[in-house]
Parts: C-alpha cells; structure tokens; sequence
C-alpha cells in the first residue's frame, strides 16, 4: 500500500491545546507542508504573535522566537536583516495583527521586508475569551459587542488583504479559506507561493487564512464551518490581491 | 492494514473528517478517549468502497488521519 497523505515533517507529532474543529491546526499544518516542499526546515525561523497560535514553538519543527503582541512583523525584520538567507515568517491572529500590531504590519509591508506574514482570521480574539476583533463581522456577537458590532460605534470589519495590497513594498497578498477541501487547495497553493516568493526575494508576502474558532463563535465544528462560507467569504472575498511578477530586490 | 488510519487517542470529536467523506465511511461515537472525546473511526467492513481520496484526512484539523492506496500489480 502507499501511502498517499501523511504528516509533514515539519509538524511534530503531538496533542494540540486547540479547541475541537479549531482551525490553527489547518493552518500549522499547511506552512509545515510549505516548509517540507522546499526543504528549508533547518533554515526557517517561525516569528509567533500572541493569541492561540503563540505555541508554535511546541508544535513545529523549526526554530520559533515569540514577539510581544502584534510586534511579530518588526521582530521578523531584524531576524532577516541579520540573517538573509532565512526562512523567516510570522505566525499572527486577527486581535494580534489588525488591532495593537496594525502599525507592525503595514509599516513591514510598506518596507517590502522579505519576509512571510500567515493572517489567521478568525473574526474575534480567540485565547482571551471572545471579544471583538477589527475583523469581527458587523453584527457578530462577542463579549465586547453583546448585541452584535454595530458601525456606529465599532466600525467596519477591515479588510487586511486588499489594504495591503495597496502597498507598493507587498509582492503577494492573498485570501483563502479552509473551510473545505477546494478552498483548502487554494490554501495550500498561496501558502506555498508566499514561501516560494520570499526564497526567490520577491519582498513581502501575505496569506490571509478565513478560520474557525467555533468556541467563541458559540458554534459545533460543523456550524462553524457553514459560517465561513456563508457570512465570512460574502464580506471577505478570496482571491490574490496583488502577486508581483519579477524579483526587484536582489 | 487499513487504507485509512485514524489516530483515535487524539481525536476531538470535530466531526470535519466524517462530513466530508462523499462515501459516508467515517463514524463518530468510539469508546471515549483520554482527552474525554468520542472519536472517529473507519469501518474496516466498507474499506471496499473507500477511494483513498484522502478528502477525510485533508479535512482534520489535529492531523490525524494517514490514508493509504492499494498499489496497482503492473
Ligand atoms: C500587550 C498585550 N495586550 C493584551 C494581551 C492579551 N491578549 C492575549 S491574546 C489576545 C488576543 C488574541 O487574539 P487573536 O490575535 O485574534 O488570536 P486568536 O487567539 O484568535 O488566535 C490578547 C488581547 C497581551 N497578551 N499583551
Ligand atoms: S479559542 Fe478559538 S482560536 Fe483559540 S484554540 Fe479555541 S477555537 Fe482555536
Ligand atoms: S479516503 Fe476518501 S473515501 Fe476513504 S474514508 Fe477518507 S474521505 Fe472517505
Ligand atoms: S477530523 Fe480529526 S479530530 Fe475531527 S473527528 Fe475526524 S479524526 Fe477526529
């Protein structure tokens, strides 16, 4: 018999502290499998934010160093200033990236650091307990917006892909979504595109991953999954925003 | 062996791996685990009518699904 799916190497083989059907799992599991396709795990420094995904050190094979949060993007700048030839990415939630780290992020990008950013967005601020996020769906209860966000206090979810995009340094941004097997293809191909760009020194690539966190969204697994695809991906559209063609800073 | 191994002792009882099965083949409801979990299973009866697509293992959050196919005698 051959074996035709298996563990990535990169991603240690152990109990995870997620919640069921939470989808960091996914997500770690797709840089491990972007790692292993290039063969960079003894050269890949993992930069990890603050919220549910700050374990990554406990759960993939490469070095990880943990940033104050949101501070991930400015920590994995001087990683790769001192070390060029590097893998370097974060690893960042949504409170983590677009709340106390939206400076860190786009002051990166607008540098065009060579370096990974993997977005987990899963509209509210998981490990503290559900409160709203800046990607928190208008509407969306959470226990900072007991009665749903509401734009005339809260403001509008924000875009974080298409923002950006705009960017000049930004040489990939996408969206994606893992709520199903075509979605997580895509998933798979941006996650791997955005590693490959930054071996080739292409500049500042960015994937944002549409997620579950079905714990704070007060949802089964199952639930959560249906709400992807019919109350994320209508406001958060897939697609790659910006992919610059030929490598400019070499 | 099995074309699809389920590593039942860290399963969460999500379900993601049953739901996306197109032939039905994974169930929830083992005996309970050490994480307090009823987990999936495979039904080694219907292993015939499993096309190794691998959409289950895909699917799984925590990664805990190997599938294997039936090599072709050439
Ligand atoms: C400076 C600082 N402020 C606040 C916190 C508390 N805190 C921990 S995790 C978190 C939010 C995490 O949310 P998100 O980035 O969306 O990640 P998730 O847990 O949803 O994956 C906050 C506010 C902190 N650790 N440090
Ligand atoms: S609280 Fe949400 S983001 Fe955190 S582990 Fe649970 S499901 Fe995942
Ligand atoms: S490999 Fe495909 S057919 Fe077989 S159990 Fe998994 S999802 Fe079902
Ligand atoms: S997807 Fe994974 S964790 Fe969820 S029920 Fe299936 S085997 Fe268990």
């Amino acid at each position: 018999m051959k074996q035709v799916f298996k563990r990535p190497e990169t991603l240690i083989k152990t109990t995870t502290h997620f919640c069921p059907g939470c989808h960091h799992g996914t997500v770690h599991r797709l840089v491990a499998e972007a790692i292993d396709r290039l063969g960079v795990r003894e050269d890949t420094i993992g930069v990890a934010g603050v919220g549910c995904g700050v374990f990554l050190y406990d759960y993939l094979a490469v070095d990880v160093c943990e940033a104050p949060h949101g501070r991930a993007p400015a920590v994995a700048t001087g990683i790769k200033r001192v070390n060029p030839e590097k893998i370097v990415f974060t690893y960042q939630g949504d409170g983590d990236l677009a709340s106390i780290g939206m400076s860190e992020v786009v002051h990166t990008a607008n540098r065009g650091e060579n370096i990974t950013v993997i977005f987990v967005n899963n509209s509210v601020y998981g490990m503290t307990g559900g409160q709203m996020a800046p990607t928190t769906l208008l509407g969306q209860q959470t226990t900072t917006s007991p009665r749903g966000r509401d734009f005339h206090y809260d403001g509008y979810p924000i875009r974080m892909a298409e923002m950006l995009a705009t960017l000049e340094g930004v040489a990939f941004a996408a969206r994606v979504a893992v709520d199903k097997p075509a979605n997580l293809r895509k998933a798979k191909q941006a996650v791997n595109t955005a590693f490959e760009m930054q071996a080739k020194n292409m500049g500042f690539t960015f994937v944002e991953l549409l997620s579950a966190c079905p714990t704070n969204w007060y949802m089964t697994p199952l639930a959560a999954l249906r709400r992807i695809e019919e109350e994320m991906i209508p406001y958060y559209p897939l697609g790659i925003f910006r992919q610059r063609k030929a490598a400019d800073y070499l | 062996m099995p074309k699809v191994v389920i590593d039942e002792a860290r399963c969460k009882a999500c379900a993601f791996c049953a739901s996306v099965c197109p032939k039905k083949l994974i169930e929830l409801g083992g005996p309970i685990n050490q994480l307090g979990y009823q987990p999936a299973f495979f039904s080694p009866d219907r292993e015939g009518e499993c096309t190794s697509c691998a959409l289950c293992a895909e699917m799984c959050p925590d990664v805990l699904i190997e599938v294997f196919r039936e090599e072709k005698a050439s």
